[in-house]
């Protein structure tokens, strides 16, 4: 892909460029409202295990993972891959997931429930993530468009 | 309406997660995720800070403005998918250990933010 020598640099300056806080800003509602709308179909008792935060933050770092892998495999980080990175990356699955709600949720519970509610969030979360990033690279080869 | 209330919070959280982001990955390089980690521990504080606020005194917020906030906002500023992702590639880059410490680190930090939070929160309303 050509390079557009007035653009600047494309990763050092993007959170400053409209369009790209854009990209970020729809996506981030759009995950937003779907946790919402989730949180509310589902809503339990405070004092139990909150499966809707769980199921959406660890399915959120799958897809994640996988989406970034993906990306960096099939080429640069310009173009509509960095609209895809940032929109439905940044934007969709950052708005989507949620570290404060899985904290507060934390407090709410008795200290055996939190200790396994952090525990297992952290460990199969960040196992969800580097099960999407094998998967982006046995499925996606290097320079294939996504 | 109050969905799209959230919404809008939601992409405001976003937007200013990832100008924070950028700004603090200019100024700190290295391994550790310094950025997202600023932001978890800040976002659940500040989700904590609404909650106690409410739990207390339940007239100092409308519903709707607590949701927008604390959902929307809040929601939207944290991230968990990006820790994950963090925590998986320093697990596949620099070893199992720094990435088990960063994990370990943002949960307990962040439990600790939200605790703060709850406290100040009950304070302040």
């Amino acid at each position: 892909m050509a390079v557009n020598p007035i653009r600047r640099p494309a990763r050092a300056h993007a959170h400053r460029d409209p369009a790209l806080l854009g990209v970020v800003f729809v996506g981030g509602a759009i995950g937003t409202a779907i946790r919402s709308l989730l949180e509310d179909a589902f809503a339990g008792p405070a004092t139990s295990w909150p499966w809707t935060t769980f199921a959406i933050n660890v399915s959120g770092a799958f897809v994640l993972g996988f989406l970034l892998e993906a990306l960096v495999r099939s080429g640069e980080d310009a173009g509509g891959r960095r609209l895809a990175r940032l929109g439905i990356g940044t934007g969709v699955l950052g708005g989507f997931t949620t570290y404060s709600t899985f904290m507060v949720e934390t407090t709410k519970l008795s200290w055996a429930q939190g200790i396994s509610y952090v525990g297992s969030s952290v460990l199969l979360g960040a196992i969800a993530a580097w099960a999407g990033i094998r998967a982006a690279k046995g499925l996606v080869r290097i320079g294939e468009t996504v | 309406m109050t969905t799209l209330l959230i919404a809008l919070c939601g992409g405001a959280g976003a937007v200013s997660r990832f100008t924070l982001d950028a700004e603090v990955r200019r100024r700190i390089t290295g391994s550790f995720p310094v950025g997202t980690f600023v932001i978890n521990v800040l976002g659940s504080f500040l989700l904590g800070v609404l909650t106690g606020a409410l739990t207390h005194h339940a007239g100092c917020l409308s519903p709707t403005a607590k949701a927008a906030l604390g959902t929307g906002f809040c929601g939207g500023f944290t991230t968990f998918s990006t820790a994950s992702v963090e925590t998986a590639r320093l697990w596949l880059t620099t070893g199992k250990s720094e990435g088990s410490r960063y994990a370990v680190a943002t949960a307990v930090v962040s439990l600790l933010a939200a605790l703060l939070g709850l406290a100040v929160g009950r304070l302040l309303a």
